[in-house]
């Protein structure tokens, strides 16, 4: 923020807090000052950003109370003048007087705000709810105003601060103060501050720091004090070193990302192709089923048990794998089976099944995409490194959702007999078929294995992006390469393939944008294929084809 | 080769081994019925030029385009029989070299619009609005007609050569090779997509003015269009079955059915194949050119996997390997698309799908397989 | 064997030859055909299906009301399967086979591109719905979608204000294609008229279908360090919502970094959960929130329809901007037709010119004299919790259409049609 903007801030914040000042006798009377709401409820920005100012430096919780109502959408203004606050379940409040009414009249219309007004909402709350009795209130305030405050607010941080008990508020609180007192006139005072903030380590406070150490056209810097210079300047360089590792951490989580996106999509893919050497292009179509199922189980929690909506996605996973299983083992049935031993063949009835497939969903859901909505536990995220990088919830799910697939799949390939059987059959058929593996039954239910990860691949898709007909294409090539890199009949493969590939995708991507990351790892892995041709895990054996 | 095993083993006696590399071509009557086909065909566009609209006779410039449309796809397909049919090698990714020729005639038809763009700069429209002030250097002589058939030949056969290479030299095979084809096309799609790389982007070529000096819309330009697409078809047509009919047609036919035990016999499976694949894909590249202008469009769409594999049904449905096939599939295909695509725009997606379940499960031989049985039965029942 | 060979080439010629000669479409006598082009398949069926439901319903409406001079309109609807070839294939087949007096449709501009040479050497009549980048003026084509100064320039000033969150840093976020980029190009010499230097300008382009934001957000976090930052996102479409989901998630409020969109509408926002996204904005002509009876009969009159026909997901249906678009571009040419008393393509083009229509956007909208853009007016809205919008601004009346815009040099010459 230039001094100037600053200065000009600083004066009319004064002569609003000058002016609360004078009114506060007034503002002491019951309820909220009806002059305040009709200006909140009127149409000049300026007079309801400093009606918002103004009922946040008042002390009574029923200013805050019109403050949140607003922020939240419930508050009403009727055409005579009355503002009332939606107390939910249909009932009302008039926000001047504090009665209760028994319904919202039918002529209330919404008060309407914008970002601007919201920034002004948030920061008058924060100023009154430094004081709140709980701490994580506290807390989040102080976090908020370290983020932006007026130098106008700072004797209230200092009164905080002299208050304060709680260790991480008292942090906040003292950062926040630092952020002002960087203006202060006092050089020491500048010094820590400069100090304090660099120890945070928050990339936010770059700017400012930087502007200190701004030269003009003399070559005057605009902080004059030598000492606070180079405090700034080592606060920088913390910073600046924070700010590599978080660009690494952040790389190496969004590549670990990607790749389980890409190993759940594509290990149903590399069991079917190792167990029966079809590459099964109808494979998009099965993640598409799965993610409608995903979307019809929602569908049906928000209609029969709303309690439970946040619980959807746990559902939606034995009913998408039982699902694209189903279709899957049908699939193979009626037409995979008939086209052993001719691979180029299976390919194209694949694709048409494919065809067929996206456009029955077309007709049946409709073209549009359907809206799956994430879980409220799979919402936000986890701020780490002092909140320059933000590990998504949702991501980290599929991470370890995937994972734990891996590990039901290994369990299932080796400790159960189905599992022996597949393996069996992947290595040599014709031997397999003799010593007694049924290979028709063991193909199906690989088959429908193969299928139903697919399903709970499409499953977490869902939560990942838009749910529509054509979900599906994207992944399609993808999984290809994924499979065709890791090489055939090794889950290890797959594996490392699929992390392997999003890896690098995800190191390549800043440097080169994101499309050519993407054709560079298209043509690595052709050149990698005529280097291997059998994959990074290749299956031993010294036959000849 | 032969050389080889005669000094080995003695040369045969001459009556045992059937007669080599005498067989005609065509049969008489064959050839008798692709003229045929020919004249009819070009009869089309004289019809369309000799007589005004409403006339019994005439034939509308929808027609004309369209069919001219369809044999462009017929000669794509043509040139992936011979590799798949002949050679065993199923390409995903032929869209590629089909839509490379097209961008290279594409780039002498911007250039002819000369200034007459929106913009009336000597750049093409997209050029302008990138900001860009003259041509990148592979732009460079794309003016001259002659330079740019050149390209139209060179950059997929030389793609194509240098991929085969690699490609067949470590022995990639069947489904592999069909996936990182995929691949190709899927990264050289991605590629054109970006306005960066200098072809248009999304966009691609299009707004096209003239060709050679005439204009590209006039029924003239489009009837002389359309004979060279015809010509064009004819002559590779002939020049495939030469092909396939010589010797190095067995050996592929040989590689495709077993190539190890043809690498045991001496023969070295890869230039073969990389012949048959470079010759394809100088074909697909042809088609690609003779399709632009007709078409007025190209963008990187063509390079899609989903266009390559539909050219792959093109051949299946007609019949693998047999070379006419591969045109009667184009068309009945295509034909059935622009039909459903009018009156049961619902269902199109349905009917392709089960057209590739129905012909790869019950008719693997085709519509030419089917005729061939069909007329077996009947030839039988005449007796 | 030869036999075989002959019988093979004379199949092989017939089936090419009969698929020229398409079933001639006959034209009842008291009909009039209009064309809807619009892709029923394929990647873009996601925008498309819906602008070919609200023609029908629109052209149901005319015939119930006495129809165009007396006669009936006949739709005729064809599916171009977001194929570009296949778009010029089908609008030559509309206009010389079954001989459509109007046609409205495309929403891609390669779509738009690719039929041009058709329209204009058959001399037909098309009527396009959707935003576009301007820099376009064609005889046989009317626009009823906004000029990027009906809709970006007013987006981004509204972003600068205090209103909007005085943003001094901007981040030009789109799909690599030709629309983003030519916004993108017009915004930045916008912004450099006011004053907004290079190094607080970013463009970033993504493909098609791209789906992993982690990256780009993460940058944009980064960017926005160095003081407030507003996102222009002309991503296409549904690209949108992994982008916002990214957003929401990575604990970027709209209060921090506001992102306006461009493709985002009531029919994308169907497909998302809105809740991390209240606060966002977008800028259209028209919003289904906006209240005036035209409005309020429109949306009861398309809710009905879509119940009526049976229409997937008929009770949670929306309208948006393109499908106005289409409603009162059909409309127009109505309007135009009974003025000219004929559907000669010459005489209708006179004739829409000047034509103007009550639309459910709360105002008159007319078709400007010579420019074949309609003089509409600008809102500016902010997401709801149930994926409507907010109207937060709105220009006093409609404004005249710049197709050729100021801030691309060479277009000097060209203010004045």
């Amino acid at each position: 923020m230039r001094i100037a903007d600053l200065a000009a801030r600083t004066r009319r914040q004064l002569s609003a807090w000058l002016l609360a000042m004078a009114l506060a006798p007034a503002a002491f009377a019951a309820g909220v000052d009806p002059d305040l709401l009709a200006a909140l409820a009127g149409d000049d920005s300026q007079a309801r950003l400093e009606a918002v100012a103004r009922l946040g430096q008042q002390a009574e919780p029923a200013a805050a109370d019109v403050l949140e109502a607003l922020n939240e959408d419930r508050l009403y203004a009727t055409a005579d003048g009355r503002v009332l606050i939606d107390t939910g379940g249909g009932g009302a409040r008039d926000a001047a007087s504090g009665q209760e009414l028994a319904a919202m009249p039918g002529d209330a219309s919404s008060v309407t705000i914008n970002n601007r007004l919201r920034r002004a909402i948030g920061a008058a709350l924060a100023g009154s709810r430094l004081f709140s009795p709980d701490p994580a209130v506290r807390l989040a305030a102080a976090q908020r105003l370290s983020g932006g405050a007026d130098a106008a607010l700072l004797p209230t941080l200092e009164k905080a601060l002299a208050d304060e008990r709680h260790p991480a508020v008292r942090q906040a609180l003292q950062v926040a103060a630092a952020k002002l007192q960087l203006q202060s006139d006092d050089p020491q005072v500048r010094r820590r501050a400069a100090q304090l903030l660099g120890e945070t380590r928050d990339a936010a406070f770059r700017p400012v720091l930087a502007a200190m150490l701004a030269q003009d056209g003399q070559g005057a810097y605009a902080e004059p004090d030598a000492g606070v210079r180079e405090a700034a300047q080592a606060a920088l360089r913390a910073i600046d070193r924070h700010l590599a590792t978080i660009e690494w951490s952040g790389n190496l989580f969004y590549g670990i990302s990607l790749g389980s996106v890409l190993l759940l999509a594509a290990l149903g893919l590399a069991i079917t192709f190792g167990l029966m050497g079809v590459i099964n292009m109808a494979h998009g179509e099965l993640l598409m089923i799965g993610a409608y199922a995903t979307y019809v189980v929602q569908g049906l929690f928000r209609a029969w048990a709303p309690a439970w909506l946040d619980w959807y996605v746990i559902a939606a996973l034995p009913v998408a794998f039982v699902a694209t299983a189903l279709v899957g083992m049908a699939l193979e049935r009626t037409v995979i089976r008939w086209l052993y031993g001719r691979p180029l063949e299976t390919l194209l009835a694949t694709w048409g099944i494919s065809l067929i497939l996206m456009q029955a969903v077309r007709s049946l859901f409709g073209a549009q995409n359907v809206e799956v909505s994430n879980p409220a536990w799979m919402s936000g995220g986890l701020s780490v490194l002092g909140g320059g990088l933000v590990l998504t919830y949702n991501r980290l799910a599929i991470i370890v959702f995937a994972l734990l697939v891996v590990f039901f799949v290994w369990l299932l390939l080796n400790h159960t007999r189905l599992g022996l059987f597949v393996r069996a059959i992947t290595q040599n058929r014709r031997m397999a078929d003799c010593v007694g593996v049924p290979t028709g039954r063991v193909d199906m239910l690989a088959f429908g294995l193969g299928s139903g990860i697919a399903g709970l691949a499409g499953v977490a898709l869902s939560q990942l992006g838009n749910v529509g007909p054509d979900l599906g294409r994207g992944y399609l090539v993808d999984s290809f390469m994924v499979v065709v890199l890791g090489g055939v009949g090794q889950l290890a493969g797959t594996v490392v393939a699929a992390l392997g590939l999003g890896g690098v995708n995800k190191f390549l991507e800043p440097y080169a944008g994101a499309v050519m990351a993407k054709i560079a790892i298209l043509v690595l892995i052709v050149l990698f294929v005529q280097k291997r041709p059998q994959g990074l895990f290749a299956p031993r054996g010294r036959s000849v084809e | 080769m032969n050389r080889t095993l005669n000094a080995t083993l003695g040369a045969p006696p001459a009556a045992a081994l059937p007669a080599l590399a005498r067989r005609p071509l065509f049969s008489p009557r064959a050839w008798l019925a692709l003229a045929a086909a020919c004249a009819l065909l070009a009869l089309l566009p004289l019809l369309n030029l000799a007589f005004a609209p409403g006339h019994a006779l005439h034939v509308s410039s929808y027609a004309v385009a369209l069919l001219g449309k369809f044999m462009c796809y017929a000669l794509a397909a043509l040139a992936l029989d011979l590799v798949w049919g002949y050679a065993g090698i199923l390409s995903l990714g032929h869209g590629l070299f089909f839509a490379l020729g097209g961008y290279a005639h594409g780039m002498y038809l911007m250039r002819a619009i000369g200034r007459d763009g929106v913009y009336q700069s000597d750049l093409p429209d997209f050029m302008v609005f990138l900001n860009w002030k003259e041509y990148p250097w592979y732009w460079a002589f794309t003016e001259h007609f002659w330079y740019a058939a050149l390209l139209v030949v060179l950059v997929p056969g030389v793609l194509a050569f240098v991929f085969g290479y690699f490609a067949f030299r470590s022995r990639i095979k069947g489904v592999y090779f069909s996936i990182i084809t995929q691949a190709l096309t899927f990264a050289a799609m991605l590629l054109f997509f970006r306005n960066d790389t200098g072809f248009g982007g999304n966009n691609g070529f299009t707004d096209f003015k003239r060709i050679l000096g005439f204009p590209i819309t006039a029924p003239g330009t489009r009837a002389a269009l359309y004979w060279l697409t015809l010509a064009a078809l004819g002559g590779f047509l002939v020049l495939a079955r030469a092909v396939t009919q010589s010797k190095l047609g067995r050996v592929l036919t040989a590689v495709r059915d077993a190539e190890n035990r043809v690498r045991f016999l001496g023969y070295e499976p890869l230039g073969f194949k990389l012949f048959v694949w470079t010759l394809s894909a100088v074909m697909c590249g042809v088609a690609g050119a003779l399709y632009v202008p007709q078409v007025g469009i190209i963008n990187p769409g063509e390079m899609s996997p989903e266009n390559s594999i539909e050219m792959v049904i093109w051949v299946a449905t007609g019949g693998r390997g047999t070379l006419v096939g591969p045109i009667i599939g184009a068309g009945a295909v295509n034909g059935l698309k622009t039909w459903f695509t009018s009156v049961f725009p619902e269902f199109w997606l349905y009917a392709l799908g089960l057209i590739f379940v129905l012909v790869t499960l019950f008719l693997p031989q085709g519509i030419v397989g089917l005729a061939r049985r069909l007329y077996a039965r009947f030839a039988e029942g005449g007796r | 064997m030869n036999r075989r060979l002959v019988l093979k080439q004379l199949t092989a010629a017939t089936l090419l030859a009969a698929s020229g000669w398409m079933p001639q479409a006959m034209a009842a006598e008291d009909t009039i055909k209009v064309g809807i082009l619009h892709s029923l398949s394929g990647t873009m069926a996601i925008s498309e299906t819906s602008l070919k439901d609200v023609a029908l319903m629109t052209i149901e409406e005319i015939n119930a009301s006495g129809g165009v001079m007396g006669k009936k309109l006949e739709p005729v609807v064809v599916d171009p399967a977001s194929n570009w070839p296949l778009f010029a294939e089908k609008a030559r087949q509309l206009i010389s086979q079954d001989k459509v007096a109007v046609v409205f449709g495309c929403w891609t501009s390669v779509s738009r591109k690719s039929v041009l040479p058709v329209f204009k050497e058959l001399n037909g009549l098309l009527f396009y719905p959707v935003q576009y980048e301007g820099e376009e003026l064609e005889k046989n084509v009317f626009y009823t979608g906004a000029a990027p100064n009906q809709q970006a320039i007013p987006a981004v000033e509204y972003l600068m204000s205090e209103d909007g969150g005085g943003a001094k840093r901007f981040v030009l976020l789109g799909t690599d294609y030709v629309y983003p980029r030519t916004t993108n190009k017009i915004l930045r010499a916008f912004l450099h008229s006011k004053g907004v230097k290079d190094e607080d300008i970013q463009e970033v382009y993504t493909p098609f279908g791209h789906s992993d934001y982690q990256t780009i957000v993460a940058n944009i976090k980064k960017f926005a360090t160095g003081g407030r930052t507003a996102v222009v996102s002309t991503i296409n479409g549904d690209s949108n919502v992994p982008f916002y989901k990214e957003l929401g998630n990575a604990g970027l409020k709209a209060t921090d970094v506001p992102v306006v969109a461009f493709s985002v509408g009531e029919e994308e926002l169907r497909g998302v959960d809105t809740k991390p996204l209240v606060g966002h904005l977008a800028a259209w002509n028209y919003f289904q929130s906006i209240k005036n009876p035209v409005n309020t009969a429109f949306i009861d009159k398309w809710k009905a329809y879509a119940k009526a026909k049976g229409l997937p997901n008929a009770d949670t249906v929306v309208t948006n901007d393109p499908m106005e678009a289409t409603y009162i571009g059909i409309h127009m040419w109505k309007q135009a037709v009974e003025q000219a008393k004929t559907t000669d393509v010459d005489k209708v083009i006179e004739a829409v010119g000047g034509q103007s229509f009550e639309s459910p956007s709360g105002f008159t909208v007319t078709m400007d004299k010579t420019n074949h853009h309609l003089h509409k007016p600008v809102y500016i809205g902010e997401i709801r919790a149930d994926g409507q919008f907010n109207v937060v601004w709105k220009t006093k009346g409609p404004i005249r259409a710049q197709p050729w815009s100021p801030f691309i040099p060479g277009n000097e010459g060209k203010q004045d049609l």
